[in-house]
């Protein structure tokens, strides 16, 4: 793997921090007058989630990470894993609860979506942005109330719960921003 | 459609800048010192290990290494030796291996000495320069802040006398994570402190000016014998930002051909490139150099502070990567 030296260090570069693969967030070049030169970095660790700063000395180096965005598609669960084909080389991934974090409850089968690989080993999962799911459980819709204001909870069929408008009903297609976990407009078929 | 051809600072920003200029023309002219312009190539560069000059050749084919000035210093003080008088000028300098939110390859350094002054009096003229330059800004007045006395404070450690664990302690409590230094590296150290701790809290509301450095970080100023000597330099700052350097300048001879020599065997030590040190200077000195006080100036960044911008290019008509 690429070895990087501070002065290429860049928002987005993957690198090997004490064992745990890491996005550079953002790299700050600092220098007191004259004196020795540092490069304060602040860094997400791709395991953990964690953000956290560390300063190097310019010119020191650090291992790249071999860590690539794929996006692949979400084929099923059986309850351990959550299995994710490569749809142009057919490369089966397996996933697991931890990697797949909130990602999970909001796939029923055929989303594209992209998967953090390290070292070909999964490391996180981001959902599409919008999916379309069908409501499975919520209190009954008040007919006609197409008004804003009051909002309940609806199940949705892979697991998720949001909040919808009152005149949403059981069978309903929602669609809805995985990203906020909000309601955006119901679906006709 | 490449959009790059456009200038990264907007109008109202170069009209800004230019206005700047003007006010620090008037300044200097008000004040009777004469505008010089030195060469920014020269057959020798700054030995300071810190420092990195981008080089050319001269003529272009065949000829010998040129370096670009990372400062107008050394032809500045062969133009005192040779009596002058107090002098000034706007220079642009570069510098390799700098580039940031405050650093740029090419920038304006504003340059100037006074004959018969020291540092402290020098001081004085800087806080009036800048306090014009930031008209509009509300200010305090200045604060006098010895370098010592700013770590106690700020960094709540004696940049003297702390021994490595003192100074490892104290990165940790300022959640600095920084393991590239060793033991031995105390300005390594300093620095690391001063820029992540100290700097920040300085030039708060008011113009900072930090002095009485460590000896070992005294460049070209002279350094008072005591316990522990001091370097005569001095360092102003706004709203957490470096924006000046200056000195009581050394002038005797001997003591820095010691330090030039010193800084080359640094460089060899560091596997980083030698360089030709400026023996014209040096004869300078030999020749007699006036006591005097002389300071340089960042035009960029005090004019990046004073539009409230945050990054050196926003100032700059064109930065490198589009010029």
């Amino acid at each position: 793997m690429a070895v990087y030296s501070t002065s290429e260090f860049k928002s987005g570069l993957k690198v090997m921090l004490d064992g745990d693969p890491c996005a550079i967030i953002e790299n700050e070049f600092v220098k007191p007058g004259k004196g020795q030169a540092f490069s304060r970095v602040r860094l997400r660790n791709l395991k953990t989630g964690r953000v956290w700063e560390r300063t190097f000395k310019s010119g020191d180096s650090i291992e790249g990470a071999d860590v690539v965005d794929s996006e692949l598609e979400y084929l099923y669960n059986d309850g351990e894993f959550w299995h994710f084909m490569e749809p142009t080389t057919f490369e089966q991934f397996a996933v697991d609860a931890t990697a797949m974090g909130d990602a999970a409850q909001w796939l029923k089968g055929q989303e594209r979506c992209i998967v953090t690989l390290w070292n070909n080993v999964p490391l996180s999962v981001t959902a599409p942005n919008h999916v379309v799911l069908e409501v499975t459980e919520t209190d009954p819709g008040i007919r006609g109330d197409t008004a804003t204001g009051g909002v309940k909870p609806a199940t949705l069929e892979s697991g998720a719960v949001v909040k919808v408008p009152l005149f949403v009903e059981i069978g309903d297609k929602l669609k809805v921003d995985t990203r906020t976990c909000e309601y955006i407009s119901r679906v006709k078929e | 459609m490449d959009e790059a051809w456009r200038p990264r600072a907007t109008l109202a920003t170069l009209q800004a800048r230019a206005r700047c200029l003007a006010a620090i023309r008037a300044f200097f002219a008000a004040r009777g010192l004469l505008e010089v312009e030195t060469p920014q190539l020269s057959a020798a560069a700054t030995t300071d290990p810190a420092l990195a000059s981008l080089a050319t050749r001269w003529p272009a084919a065949g000829g010998t290494q040129r370096y670009l000035h990372t400062s107008p210093e050394f032809p500045m003080k062969r133009l005192l030796a040779a009596g002058s008088g107090d002098i000034w000028q706007l220079a642009r300098v570069f510098r390799d291996g700098e580039r940031g939110r405050r650093h740029h390859p090419e920038f304006t350094l504003l340059e100037w000495y006074r004959v018969g002054w020291d540092h402290h009096r020098l001081m004085d003229e800087v806080v009036e320069l800048v306090t014009l330059l930031l008209q509009g800004h509300a200010l305090a007045p200045a604060e006098r802040l010895t370098y010592r006395d700013a770590f106690a404070t700020h960094a709540g450690i004696d940049p003297f006398s702390a021994d490595a664990a003192a100074w490892r302690a104290c990165a940790r409590r300022h959640c600095i994570d920084c393991s590239g230094l060793d033991d031995a590296e105390r300005d390594g150290w300093r620095d690391l402190l001063l820029s992540h701790a100290v700097e920040p809290a300085l030039g708060l509301g008011r113009l900072t000016l930090l002095h009485d450095y460590p000896a070992s970080q005294a460049a070209l100023a002279r350094v008072r014998p005591g316990d522990p000597p001091l370097a005569e330099r001095f360092e102003l700052y706004w709203q957490g930002v470096e924006l000046a350097n200056g000195f009581h300048e050394l002038a005797d001879a001997a003591e820095q051909r010691r330090r030039m020599d010193a800084d080359l065997a640094r460089r060899r030590a560091l596997g980083l490139a030698t360089v030709p040190p400026d023996g014209h200077f040096l004869a300078a000195l030999e020749a007699g150099l006036p006591a005097c006080a002389g300071v340089a100036l960042g035009v960029d960044r005090l004019l990046m502070l004073q539009l409230g911008l945050d990054s050196i290019d926003a100032v700059l008509a064109f930065p490198i990567e589009r010029a």
